[in-house]
């Protein structure tokens, strides 16, 4: 019988924020500076992260994600400084990850992929098979565990791809679009995964939807050029509009304000 | 944990649904019960006397519930590969040492057909064999071959202790199949690649700590190729580097490598 409560979950936490940045740089490839001066600090919930296409959205997330090495300024995750400490492990250990464009290996089943990430991301042995079979069933893939990757649909492979990021009950949460290619129904089931995700951890979603947000999100990160225009939840973020702005919502205008006010748009689109 | 039981009051008291528990007493019962299968037992036991009603309608859900268990039979998982081929191999790499066992296969069966008159002493096996380990452990950590990269390089195993398995699995695949190779054509003896495709197995390492392994296996490569290789295969005479007296400065070509692979262990994990 595995215990429903641990020491460490009932330990109090010893940091003020889960995810904290301060002038945070990421470079892309040579030049580009794709973050550019972030201040951000970020507790449990579920964050919508907002922005125009090529914002930084992406490089930002692998920041958290700790794949990419922020070349100045400051990360924390859970109070420890990513450039700071040598062992990523411990943080690792505590961060679940979806990519964009996530790569998975085709002839595994859905059971095995999910449960070779566990092993990568060193879940003790004896609680891989109970935690895999809850991160299958958390994003409604039970019937498909044992089928091969190949077979799904694009929608259950996105789904297989969430259930390998909580399946080691990450305290932060980072999902790079993670409702590209569900269907409509599958979109608000997710809806209601992330809400009941992010009563107990940080969740970043990113996403360019901003109904996504409105439906999911308790807090909103709006992201243009590398640069945090807004923080805040999204009643603030629909206040701020007004019927000058072009938007088929509340919550589209204020997008659309805060980014003509920030102006710095490259482009007609 | 502490090594404190709960009072058999306290045990009493909670089998018959006290409702004048304290809170924080029940909780701390509750948490400590999940942890220990002595006060566990000990509840049970609480349960049939103080509580038979309870006890009596465990005794009639289990007696309904009795022929639909026995029923279940837990479906198998299905399962294509066993747990530990995938710690040690990701699954891009059984194509590339399956290709490799082939091509030495193919060298095999020209040798044994007389072609190494065409090629003079210099066998195109023992010009390729130092450098084939290194390109097996390049494909075991590529960002190009690898769908997974991404998804492996933000996990705690990623690093030096995971480039190490993977580079194991291809040494134990592709080393004893280059022995046979050379033991069975006698074109080339143990002695001649071994010390070197070690050598320059933990040169690509070491260098991929700063580079990235694929891109140093890459450079080793070419510069292989065009320095040693080439000229060689050109002349139709075995290199003077893999002379056998040369095994000295491959010696300290790997020992070399080990030292700066362990001093920049570090470095791996952000790869």
């Amino acid at each position: 019988m595995t215990p429903a409560m641990t020491a460490a979950d009932t330990a109090p936490k010893t940091y003020a924020w889960e995810i904290r940045a301060a002038g945070l740089k990421v470079r892309v490839g040579r030049k580009k500076m794709a973050v550019d001066g972030l201040d951000l600090s970020l507790s449990t919930g579920t964050h919508g992260l907002l922005g125009p296409n090529g914002a930084g959205k992406t490089t930002l997330i692998r920041a958290l994600a700790t794949v990419l090495r922020p070349a100045a300024g400051e990360l924390e995750l859970f109070g420890t400084s990513v450039s700071g400490v040598g062992d990523l492990r411990a943080l690792r250990r505590r961060i679940g990850y979806l990519p964009q464009e996530f790569g998975y290996y085709k002839r595994f089943t859905v059971r095995e992929f999910v449960e070779y990430m566990a092993w990568l991301k060193e879940v003790p042995k004896a609680d891989i098979p109970a935690a895999v079979q809850r991160a299958v069933e958390r994003v409604g893939l039970a019937d498909r565990a044992d089928h091969r990757m190949r077979t799904l649909s694009g929608g259950m492979v996105r789904r297989a791809g969430i259930a390998q990021a909580i399946v080691n009950d990450p305290a932060v949460l980072l999902l790079d679009e993670p409702t590209a290619g569900l269907d409509p129904a599958q979109r608000l089931r997710f809806r209601e995964l992330l809400q009941e995700l992010g009563r107990d951890t940080c969740v970043v979603v990113s996403t360019h939807l901003v109904e996504d947000v409105a439906a999911a999100c308790s807090d909103v990160v709006l992201f243009a050029d590398g640069r945090l225009v807004f923080q805040g939840t999204p009643e603030v973020l629909a206040a701020a509009g007004g019927a000058e702005y072009p938007g088929d919502s509340p919550l589209e205008r204020g997008y659309s304000a805060l980014l003509h006010n920030s102006e710095q748009q490259g482009g007609t689109w | 944990m502490s090594t404190e039981h709960a009072s058999r009051r306290l045990i009493d008291d909670y089998a018959r649904g006290d409702a004048a528990m304290a809170a924080d007493t029940l909780w701390a019962l509750e948490a400590h019960l999940e942890t220990c299968a002595p006060c566990r037992s000990r509840l049970a036991a609480s349960v049939a006397t103080e509580a038979p009603g309870i006890a009596t309608l465990v005794d009639t859900v289990r007696a309904g519930l009795a022929p639909q268990l026995d029923a279940a039979v837990q479906a198998p998982s299905r399962r294509y590969r066993p747990r530990w081929v995938s710690a040690w191999l990701t699954p891009i790499l059984v194509p590339w040492l399956a290709m490799t066992a082939t091509v030495t296969l193919l060298a095999l069966l020209l040798a044994a057909a007389g072609a190494p008159m065409l090629f003079g002493a210099a066998s195109p096996v023992l010009l390729i064999a130092p450098v084939l380990p290194m390109c097996g452990v390049a494909v075991a950590w590529s960002r190009a071959l690898d769908p997974a990269y991404e998804l492996t390089a933000a996990t705690p195993r990623a690093g030096l202790p995971l480039l190490l398995r993977r580079t194991v699995s291809v040494l134990a695949v592709v080393l004893p199949a280059l022995l046979v190779e050379g033991w069975l054509t006698g074109a080339m003896t143990a002695a001649q690649w071994l010390l070197p495709s070690l050598a320059f197995t933990s040169a690509a390492l070491a260098l991929g700590s700063v580079v990235g392994v694929t891109r140093a296996a890459a450079a080793l490569v070419v510069a292989w190729g065009v320095v040693i290789a080439a000229p060689a295969w050109h002349a139709g005479r075995v290199p003077v580097v893999l002379q056998p007296d040369q095994l000295p400065v491959w010696g300290a070509l790997l020992v070399l490598g080990i030292g700066a692979v362990i001093a920049r262990r570090r470095a791996y994990p952000a790869l």
